[in-house]
């Protein structure tokens, strides 16, 4: 069993600080998502645990054991990259062994490793194909099962699901999940920009932006009850409006709202973050009226863009008979526990 | 070509075969015909024969033609030994290492192979290491020559080789020695084979640099062409130019059958 931490890890290219003193831990078997806009520094602490990009300052660990100084070919890890880097000279099969044939596996093991490892990522059948023969997921797969085949005890996924399209990307996070449920002893680092997979996945997920770690939680924890904007903004596309605190609530624009305004002094200014997905149409409690700037239908929900005060807010509502038109007055409201106030000295957004 | 009308495609090729025919063509055309014949006075030539090729494929041209493959083959096989593993050590540099190392190898082509001719002349014809009047210091300087070419495009290659492919095979655990000749080599293959084609062509084809160096027991094909040629033969150097010719382009069809099989994608 082994976990990664993070202990004040800097990273700088050419003088420009791509991740800013990093500490984190991935506790051993845990899933950990890294997410965040391009950019962010989530690609850049991966390639730190992988060795391909040395800090600047401060340490890594895997399992206890200091692998800062460490070659990658010496840190026990797997790795599968957006791109697959599959090698196209090699059969399936071998692709598989490769990493067991370069650690020195006993060669009587290597067969039997490489159908289990193929087994297990339903690839079984494709043992003899090269990699241009197979389709993107069939690939993916493959470089998964490389990648376990080494039975490393931490596996790190650089975006693995990007480069397939919308439905396949689904049925793959459906099998990374059983994948990590049969080895649950393997720790996960894994590095996406989109929330989907991060909350589908992650038993936390560290939220990254500008080359800091801006939060770090539970899913249901950065969703509910995020502790920045960024977060709120990220995570779930909360809608932000500014408020100032009162007793029992906040006042918007001049409007008072019942909430629970936490340990927020009355007096201060805050925001008030609520998903759009808790907004309902109508009146109700903690009405918020103004007009309609934009109508799209998704499908099962119409999402509605509704200007309240100079203030857009977004508000995803089930499939309406009824579409209102662009300019018409209509009121949002929401449950007063449904909302969550960020007071500004802990926003860094 | 991005031409669509038929017209235009019309002329295309008749532009392309206005500067392709007299310019590569017929001067190779021209060398055939004067290999078939005995006289060439009139505007064809005449006298049609094929005791060209009978002198031309034994006794000395038949030696100068082994010559020609051995002093080749050696050549671009140490070419590209030297070359690839320079251009892998390059790629490891910073910047301006890399440069030195690019302006280095290109010195031989850059300061024309009758310098180098000379310079090796000079530089081996006394002890500690005397070569002079072996076969080996015409193998030696061929090797100088044609490294350049596969230094830059093994480097070429190697930049193209994305760097995803080795990252994955460390992080799988292998040394980098695993690496270079588990993944790099068998990906950089195709080039490898192309830049020994060129290697084999270009010392095939020297003479400059050979002429100054050459013992009389290891005379190329190209140097015998020209002292044939040189003595008025000319007909006779017309079939050993041949022969040089097509025994060039047999080889890089074998190897370019090589790489047909060894590309991947």
């Amino acid at each position: 069993m082994s976990g990664i931490r993070f202990d004040s890890v800097s990273v700088a290219y050419n003088g420009t600080t791509v991740l800013d003193s990093l500490d984190l831990t991935v506790e051993p078997g845990e899933v950990m998502a890294l997410l965040g806009p391009s950019g962010s520094g989530k690609t850049t602490a991966l390639r730190a645990v992988a060795g391909f990009v040395r800090p600047l300052s401060g340490r890594v660990l895997i399992g206890g054991r200091d692998v800062t100084a460490l070659p990658p070919h010496k840190r026990g890890i797997g790795m599968v990259v957006q791109q697959y880097a599959l090698f196209p000279h090699m059969r399936v099969e071998e692709n598989v062994a490769f990493g067991l044939r370069a650690q020195k596996a006993p060669r009587a093991e290597i067969p039997a490793r490489v159908a289990e490892a193929l087994e297990m990522t339903g690839m079984g059948a494709y043992a003899k194909r090269y990699p241009r023969e197979l389709s993107g997921g069939q690939q993916q797969r493959v470089a998964i099962a490389r990648a376990l085949a080494i039975r490393p005890g931490v596996l790190l996924l650089d975006e693995p699901l990007s480069a397939l399209d919308a439905q396949l990307r689904s049925g793959m996070l459906t099998e990374l999940a059983r994948l990590h449920r049969e080895l649950p002893e393997v720790s996960i680092l894994y590095v996406t920009h989109d929330q989907v997979e991060a909350l589908t996945l992650a038993d936390r997920i560290a939220v990254m932006d500008r080359a800091r770690l801006q939060d770090c939680g539970t899913p249901q924890q950065l969703y509910r009850a995020p502790r920045t904007e960024f977060t709120a903004s990220f995570v779930g596309n909360a809608n932000l409006l500014p408020v100032t605190v009162a007793d029992g609530g906040a006042v918007f624009a001049g409007r008072p709202l019942a909430l629970d305004p936490g340990r927020a002094a009355p007096g201060s200014t805050a925001t008030l973050c609520v998903r759009p997905h808790l907004l309902g149409l109508g009146e109700g409690p903690n009405a918020l009226r103004g007009t309609i700037a934009e109508v799209q239908w998704r499908g099962s929900t119409h999402r509605l863009y509704v200007d309240v005060d100079g203030h857009r807010v977004k508000a995803d509502l089930p499939e309406l008979r009824e579409t209102p038109a662009l300019g018409d007055e209509v009121t949002l409201h929401f449950e007063p526990r449904d909302a969550v106030l960020l007071s500004a000295g802990v926003s860094h957004a | 070509m991005l031409v669509h009308s038929k017209g235009g495609r019309w002329a295309a090729w008749g532009l392309f075969g206005l500067l392709f025919l007299p310019l590569f063509a017929l001067p190779l055309l021209v060398v055939v015909a004067a290999s078939f014949a005995t006289h060439w006075s009139g505007a064809f030539p005449s006298g049609p024969t094929t005791g060209n090729y009978a002198a031309a494929v034994r006794g000395e041209s038949l030696q100068a033609l082994t010559t020609s493959l051995v002093t080749a083959v050696t050549a671009s096989l140490l070419a590209l030994t030297i070359g690839t593993w320079a251009a892998l050590a390059a790629a490891g540099l910073k910047k301006r290492g890399k440069r030195c190392l690019d302006a280095l190898f290109m010195l031989p082509v850059a300061v024309s192979s009758v310098v180098v001719g000379l310079a090796v002349l000079v530089a081996f014809s006394r002890p500690p290491v005397l070569l002079n009047g072996t076969g080996s210091i015409v193998v030696l300087a061929h090797t100088i020559l044609v490294t350049a070419f596969a230094y830059q495009s093994v480097s070429a290659a190697i930049v193209r080789l994305d760097p995803a492919y080795e990252q994955a095979a460390a992080s799988l655990g292998a040394r980098p020695a695993h690496v270079l000749w588990r993944v790099r080599l068998p990906l950089l293959l195709p080039s490898l084979t192309a830049a020994a084609g060129l290697c084999f062509a270009l010392s095939m084809g020297e003479l400059s640099a050979t002429m100054m160096l050459y013992p009389p027991d290891w005379m190329p094909l190209p140097v015998r062409v020209f002292t044939a040629t040189d003595r008025g033969s000319l007909f006779g150097g017309s079939a050993v130019a041949v022969v040089l010719m097509a025994t060039t382009l047999l080889v890089l069809l074998a190897v370019s059958r090589v790489r047909t099989r060894a590309s991947y994608r």
